[in-house]
C-alpha cells in the first residue's frame, strides 16, 4: 500500500509498504478514506519531537472503513464494513487512568513505556504515527492502518454524516475543545486564544459554545485571524500590535479571565530579541522549547484565571514566568487530549449543527500530494489552514 | 586480598620497597646517593611508611583510589630525587658532567629512571582499573519494582503463581516448566546466545499475598525472587511488589551477564511488570510495528521502523 513515511528532518515521502496486519487479537484494520495532517506532525517533521526513525508513517488523524477485525474483538463492538473514526491516543479501556477517562494516559497501550518514563517520568499512551517515544505504532496517512484495542477505540459514525464532518473528532475537534473544557468557561469570560491555527479555531469554537462572552485569537498570519473574524471573534495580530495592551484595552484592563495556549513548542514571537535567544537556547540544546505564547499567556491573563495549553511540549523551558504564575494564582491545565471522553458529545454538537469543523479545511490533497500538505502548512504558503488528504 | 593480579603484584612492591626503607633507612640513603643527614634519613622512613600503608590497601581492598594513591607517591618520590639532583647539578651540561665524576648521582640518576618506570605501571593499572570498576559485576544483584494492577489480589496471585506464564512476559525467560507442587525448571536467555537452566522451588506461599521461590543447590545462576500483593488505596485494585535476587558467578558469564541486565537492571524488571499488567487488563502483551516483538521491545533499538511488517519480519517476530 501507499504511506506517507518519514524519511530524515524535513523529508516526509509516500512511499510503497506492506500491508498492515493484526498483531493482537483486539486489533482491526482500517482501509482510510479520509486522514489529515495535523499541527504536530509539523514537530515530528523537523525533529523536535526525538525517537522517530527512517521509515516510520506518519499520521494519528484518520477514519475509514473496518475490513478485518482480530479474534478478540467481539461482534457487537465492531465489525467488518463499520465506518469509523479512529482517536488518536491509543487506550486499552481497562487501567485507571482508562477508567478515570483519562485516556492518553493509557498504562497499557504504550510498548515503548519504559523509553517514555526516561523522558517524562512517567509514561503516556501510544499514538499512531507518533515516534517511538509512544510506542511506535504506524500512523493513518496511509491506505491501511491497525487499530489496536479496536473494540473500546474507535468511534462508530451511522447517521449520513461525510468524513470531513467527523474527520476531526480523531483529533483537532476534542483537543480544541478539551481546552476550553479545562478553562471551566463562565458565562461572562472573556477567552483569548494563542495561535489561529486549526487547534486555535476550534477552541474558539469551543469556547463559543461553552458560553464565552467574547472570544480573542492571537496570531500573526492576517489569513488566520481573518478566518477567525470571519465567525465572529476579534483578533490580534502580535506582529502588529502589543499583545499585552490590546488585551488589557479589550477586557477594560482586566486581562483575558481564560487563557488557551494552542502553539507549543515552536512558537513565533514579535519581539526579536526574545526570539532570538529562544532559537539560540534551543539550537544549543539548552532548552527544546519555545515557549512565547505560553510565557505571554501566563503573564497576560487576569488574576486568578486559568491557563489551558493543549499545545505541544516535549521537553524543557527556560525562563517560565513562575512569579506571575505562582503570585497572581493562576491555574495551569494541560493534557494530550482524551480524545474518548469527548468524540460522542462531539458527534452530537456536530448533528445539532453547533459546531462546524469543515471551516478549518483549506486544502485537500490525494495522500500522494502528502509532502506538499506538509511544505504548504509548514510555511504558511497559499494560506494553508488544514490540509485533508484522501487515499 | 583482591583478585587483581597487576594490584597484588604492585602491592607486593610497596611491601619490598618499604620495609628497607623504613626499618634502615642509613643504608637506603646511601644507595640512593642523595648524601646522609638527619633530614635525608627522615625523609626515606617517611616514604618507607607510606609505601607500606599503600601496601595495605592495594593487597587489602586492591580498589582504584588506592592506584591512584601510588600514582601520588610516584609523583611526590620523583619531586624528592629532583630536588636531589639540582642541589647538586643545575644545568644538563653541568648535570652529565658530574655524572661522569660522581658515583653517588649517577646513583640517584638511576633511581629517578626506575621511579619514572614504575610510575608508568601506576598509571596504567589506576587508569585502566578505574576505567574497568564501573563494569565490574556485582556479587549480587537485586532488582525490584512495583506495579498496581485493577485486579483482585487473588486474581494476581493467581497468574503469576502459575510459574509457566512468567515467559510470557519476563523478557529474559524462555520457558519455565512446572515439575512438581513446589518445584519448577527454569530457561531463561542468556547472553552470547546461550541459555542457563536451574531449578527452583517455591519456599513460601501464601495465596492472595506472598509468592517466594529460589533456585535449588547446583543452579549455574543462583537467584530469589519475591513477590508480594498488597491493596492499593482504593481496596480494590492491587499492588504488586517484586524484587528478584540474583547471585552471580564470577568470570566471563558473571560479567556478561551484568552487561546483559544493562547499567539500570530495575527497568527491565519494571518493563516485565508493565507487561504482566498488560496481560492482566487487556489479555495479551501489546505490539506495535516498531515493538512487534512484545516483551523484547528494549532489545529491539533501534527499533523496526513504525510501519507494517513484511510477511518475513511477521514470522521473526512471533518466533
Amino acid at each position: 500500500m501507499k504511506a506517507n513515511c518519514w524519511v530524515k528532518r524535513n523529508t516526509v515521502r509516500v512511499e510503497n509498504v506492506p500491508d498492515p496486519t493484526i498483531l493482537n487479537r483486539r486489533d482491526a484494520i482500517v482501509k482510510v478514506t479520509s486522514t489529515a495532517i495535523c499541527g504536530s506532525d509539523l514537530h515530528l517533521l523537523d525533529g523536535y519531537v526525538p525517537t522517530m526513525q527512517k521509515g516510520d508513517v506518519m499520521g494519528h488523524e484518520f477514519m475509514g472503513e473496518v475490513v478485518e477485525v482480530g479474534p478478540d474483538v467481539s461482534q457487537d463492538k465492531l465489525r467488518v464494513g463499520d465506518r469509523v473514526v479512529v482517536p488518536f491516543p491509543i487506550a486499552c479501556g481497562a487501567c485507571a487512568a482508562c477508567r478515570a477517562e483519562l485516556y492518553s494516559l493509557c498504562e497499557n497501550s504504550n510498548p515503548n513505556a519504559g523509553l517514555a518514563e526516561k523522558f517524562f517520568g512517567h509514561p503516556t499512551c501510544g499514538i499512531f504515527g507518533y515516534s517511538h517515544l509512544t510506542g511506535g505504532f504506524a500512523g493513518g496517512q496511509a491506505e491501511y492502518a491497525r487499530v489496536p484495542f479496536a473494540d473500546v477505540n474507535p468511534l462508530k459514525i451511522e447517521s449520513g454524516l461525510d468524513d470531513e464532518q467527523v474527520l476531526f473528532l480523531s483529533d483537532i475537534l476534542p483537543t480544541g475543545y478539551m481546552a476550553a473544557d479545562m478553562c471551566d468557561i463562565k458565562p461572562d469570560d472573556v477567552v483569548a486564544v494563542w495561535g489561529a491555527g486549526p487547534v486555535g479555531q476550534l477552541a474558539m469554537d469551543s469556547a463559543r459554545v461553552l458560553g464565552a462572552k467574547k472570544v480573542i485569537a492571537i496570531d500573526k498570519q492576517p489569513y488566520r485571524l481573518e478566518m477567525a473574524e470571519r465567525v465572529g471573534y476579534d483578533s490580534i495580530n502580535f506582529d502588529e500590535v502589543d499583545v499585552r495592551s490590546a488585551l488589557l484595552e479589550m477586557t477594560g484592563g482586566r486581562g483575558p479571565d481564560k487563557c488557551i495556549e494552542a502553539v507549543g513548542m515552536e512558537g513565533d514571537h514579535g519581539s526579536g530579541p526574545i526570539h532570538a535567544y529562544d532559537r539560540a537556547m534551543q539550537a544549543s540544546r539548552s532548552e527544546s522549547e519555545r515557549p512565547h505564547a505560553l510565557r505571554q499567556a501566563i503573564t497576560s491573563c487576569r488574576n486568578g484565571g486559568v491557563v489551558s495549553v493543549v499545545g505541544v511540549f516535549g521537553g524543557f523551558i527556560d525562563k517560565f514566568p513562575s512569579g506571575s504564575w505562582m503570585n497572581r494564582s493562576i491555574t495551569l491545565r494541560t493534557g494530550q487530549a482524551h480524545v474518548q471522553r469527548y468524540m460522542k458529545p462531539l458527534l452530537r454538537r456536530i448533528e445539532n449543527g453547533e459546531i462546524d469543523p469543515t471551516r478549518v479545511i483549506t486544502h485537500r490533497l490525494p495522500l500522494q500530494r502528502a509532502p506538499h500538505g506538509y511544505d504548504i502548512f509548514k510555511h504558511k504558503k497559499e494560506n494553508c489552514e488544514k490540509v485533508v488528504l484522501t487515499p | 586480598m583482591t583478585d587483581d593480579k597487576l594490584t597484588r603484584i604492585l602491592g607486593w612492591a610497596s611491601v619490598g620497597l618499604g620495609t628497607p626503607l623504613l626499618l634502615a633507612p642509613a643504608p637506603s640513603v646511601t644507595a640512593l646517593g642523595i648524601g646522609d643527614g638527619p633530614q635525608q634519613r627522615a625523609a626515606v622512613a617517611g616514604v618507607g611508611a607510606r609505601e607500606l600503608v599503600a601496601a595495605a590497601g592495594l593487597l587489602g581492598w586492591g580498589s582504584p583510589p588506592w592506584l591512584w594513591a601510588r600514582v601520588a607517591g610516584d609523583m611526590m618520590d620523583l619531586a624528592l630525587l629532583g630536588q636531589a639532583i639540582r642541589g647538586r647539578a643545575v644545568t644538563p651540561r653541568a648535570f652529565m658532567t658530574a655524572l661522569r665524576k660522581d658515583e653517588s648521582l649517577l646513583r640517584t640518576a638511576a633511581a629517578t629512571a626506575a621511579v619514572m618506570a614504575v610510575t608508568g605501571v601506576d598509571m596504567y593499572a589506576a587508569v585502566t582499573r578505574s576505567l574497568g570498576s564501573k563494569r565490574r559485576p556485582r556479587d549480587t544483584m537485586v532488582l525490584t519494582a512495583a506495579v498496581t494492577v485493577t485486579r483482585s489480589r487473588n486474581e494476581v496471585y493467581a497468574r503469576w503463581r502459575q510459574m509457566e506464564n512468567l515467559p510470557d512476559f519476563m523478557a529474559h525467560l524462555d520457558r519455565v516448566t512446572t515439575t512438581g507442587p513446589q518445584t519448577s525448571h527454569w530457561r531463561a536467555a542468556a547472553p552470547l546466545g546461550k541459555s542457563v537452566e536451574w531449578d527452583a522451588r517455591i519456599t513460601d506461599d501464601i495465596p492472595g499475598e506472598r509468592l517466594a521461590w529460589q533456585s535449588v543447590d547446583g543452579s549455574g545462576i543462583r537467584n530469589e525472587g519475591e513477590v508480594r500483593f498488597t491493596p492499593a488505596p482504593n481496596e480494590q485494585d492491587t499492588e504488586l511488589h517484586a524484587t528478584i535476587r540474583y547471585s552471580l558467578p564470577g568470570g566471563k558469564l558473571g560479567k556478561a551477564f551484568a552487561r546483559y541486565f544493562g547499567e539500570e537492571p530495575h527497568q527491565q524488571l519494571d518493563d516485565d511488570l508493565r507487561r504482566f499488567k498488560q496481560v492482566l487488563e487487556t489479555g495479551e502483551v501489546v505490539r506495535s510495528e516498531g515493538a512487534p516483538g512484545g516483551k523484547r521491545a528494549r532489545h529491539e533499538f533501534p527499533q523496526h521502523p513504525a510501519r507494517p511488517l513484511t510477511d518475513k519480519e511477521f514470522a521473526e517476530a512471533r518466533s
